[in-house]
């Protein structure tokens, strides 16, 4: 299903939207032991909307551009009355009392939210395994993690038990678990969507995107979130185009880098496939370029400086106070704040806030994170310096497809040098997405990044789109 | 060593964290490893670039400006309903000044 095959069954009153969500639902329910992918149902939200969009129909009302399509949401993103875990312990039992604007746009587009899915604690992971509700396990290969931390989010698009779905990324985590999957996950430029309603972990870093089956979907999906929005001040007022309009399938003439940096410790399969992607794209009529983003190798020190530092100060506010949970061991405040934390938080969030407290603290902030923040406008300047050459970028996602559960766990060092690919995206604040780009022998799924300049979605749409119609 | 045990210890109160005796060990050599691959970014001169902390873009000086009127703010009960204690309208927490 997609979202113009819902749209065309609901208009020849094939299937009322009704049907739709209950279907979605009980196929979702029954298919989760699975994978894990979502950890909380909406049955009674879902109907509703559905509700809502039928008596549109019956009324010959003109219908939202996501009527009846059954979505699902992770759960960073807040949804009012409706349990918002993060995937951590210290907030099993946390119930919004407001809606991301994300959730709200889409609902008012006629989406119907079906559930929330599992992700690495505070989206912070690579693989899904560090949420506290178990891991989510890839529906392509059960014994292989899903990618992270959106990893429940590409695993329902994966499985079919979600027609769109929207993560968050800060350094990879919407396009790795996308590329994992087999599925296409974009990272819009920095503030098109509102982060209003998604947990902050690194402000200056974080981005909701949509998952989806086709480019095309992504592309109105994104549509519906974009623009500017009053409760989020780093949103951007820049107008948003028609997206999906623009996807004619020609791309003839569009001048495509390809980063020498980006193809250095990739794996075979993972580079053939790659390549091969490259070959389809010279086919259309593009020009292929080689470029270099020189920076790339820094890139991955200086995003966990940047990420850690925000995310320490970000998560200070899990206290045992406000966010429903503290700890029964509590004695003085201080106490209280320690113990709390302590038994909340998993062992990659501690990691993680130990790391952003020391590169912040007294006499290290000039050598780390001051560092960092240079680094990073060097990375910047790399892209900008690319984007007056080329009209977009393509390369892996991922140096490796989908790995086994518990393969990497024991060493964060390596996990973290596996999003060399993704990270240097985030930092610039350019958009980048995942499209599915074939399987290794093993049959594992392997995603082509496509980046694009600030605010030029629509390019990259295009280049993806084009792509996706040579490759299905 | 980039870090020492001690210097984890002294984090973790910084942090508000009540890190248990094997946490300690592991989290110094997981830092450890960690900020020796941070040190990577020395290789690169930087005295003369700008650091970037955001995104920027062009846009208005008052672009991120609002209208000043008045709005129905969450309600007491609502702001109240997550906390862990609370009581008489407030969030309750361990006493703090004693007698």
């Amino acid at each position: 299903m997609t979202i113009d095959s819902i749209r065309t069954d609901l208009l020849a009153k094939k299937v009322s939207a009704e049907e739709i969500a209950r279907e979605a639902l009980k196929f979702a329910e029954a298919e989760n032991p699975k994978t894990n992918a979502y950890l909380t149902f909406a049955p009674e939200r879902a109907l509703a909307s559905a509700q809502a969009v039928d008596r549109k129909i019956a009324a010959g009302e003109d219908l939202g551009p996501l009527a009846g399509v059954p979505i699902a949401i992770k759960d960073v993103i807040v949804t009012r009355g409706l349990r918002t875990t993060c995937g951590s312990r210290l907030l099993e039992n946390y119930i919004p009392p407001y809606d991301a604007t994300a959730v709200i746009r889409i609902e008012q587009a006629g989406g119907v939210l079906i559930g929330k899915t599992n992700c690495d604690e505070f989206a912070m992971g690579s693989s899904n395994e560090n949420s506290a509700f178990g891991p989510v396990r890839n529906p392509v290969a059960l014994d292989r993690v899903p990618g992270g931390s959106s990893g429940g989010s590409a695993a329902v698009i994966a499985q079919g038990t979600a027609v769109l779905s929207i993560g968050s990324d800060t350094g990879g985590s919407i396009r790795q678990p996308a590329s994992f999957c087999g599925v296409t996950g974009v990272t819009p430029t920095y503030g098109r969507v509102s982060r209003y309603g998604l947990t902050a972990f690194a402000s200056s870093l974080d981005h909701i995107g949509p998952f989806s089956r086709t480019v095309r979907d992504s592309a109105r999906l994104l549509q519906v979130m974009a623009g500017r929005d009053e409760m989020d001040s780093t949103s951007a007022s820049a107008p948003v185009p028609d997206y999906v309009a623009a996807l004619d399938g020609d791309i003839r003439g569009l001048k495509i880098g390809v980063p020498t940096e980006f193809f250095d410790g990739l794996a075979n399969d993972t580079g053939d496939l790659i390549q091969a992607a490259i070959g389809k794209l010279r086919k259309l009529g593009c020009e292929i370029r080689e470029i270099h983003l020189p920076h790339t190798a820094y890139a991955v020190g200086c995003y966990y400086i940047i990420a850690t530092a925000e995310a320490s100060a970000n998560l200070a506010r899990y206290d045992g106070v406000r966010y429903t949970t503290r700890s029964s061991a509590a004695g003085t405040l201080q106490e209280m704040y320690r113990q709390t934390r302590d038994e909340g938080f998993g062992a990659e969030c501690k990691r993680r806030i130990m790391l952003g407290t020391y590169v912040l603290s007294s006499g290290y902030y000039d050598a780390y994170y001051l560092k960092a923040q240079k680094v990073r406008a060097l990375v910047a300047q790399d892209y900008a310096q690319a984007f007056a050459q080329v009209d977009a970028i393509v390369g892996p996602v991922s140096p490796f497809p989908a790995f086994k559960l518990g393969e990497k766990v024991d060493d964060p060092t390596a996990m973290y040098l596996s999003d060399i690919y993704t990270v240097t995206g985030d930092l610039a604040g350019i958009p980048c997405m995942s499209v599915p780009a074939g399987k290794t022998a093993e049959g594992l799924p392997v995603g082509l990044q496509v980046l694009a300049n600030h605010f030029n979605e629509t390019t990259m749409f295009r280049v993806a789109d084009a792509f996706e119609r040579v490759s299905s | 060593m980039k870090i020492s045990e001690q210097e984890v210890r002294r984090v973790a109160e910084l942090a508000n964290l009540a890190l248990t005796e094997d946490e300690i060990v592991r989290m110094t050599q997981d830092l450890d490893g960690i900020l020796g691959h941070m040190d990577k970014l020395n290789e690169l001169d930087t005295s003369a670039v700008e650091p970037m902390s955001q995104v920027l873009y062009d846009a208005e000086e008052t672009a991120t400006l609002r209208a000043d009127v008045e709005r129905k703010p969450l309600s007491n009960a609502d702001a109240l309903a997550n906390a862990a204690v609370s009581g008489q309208g407030y969030f309750k927490v361990p006493r703090v000044i004693e007698k």
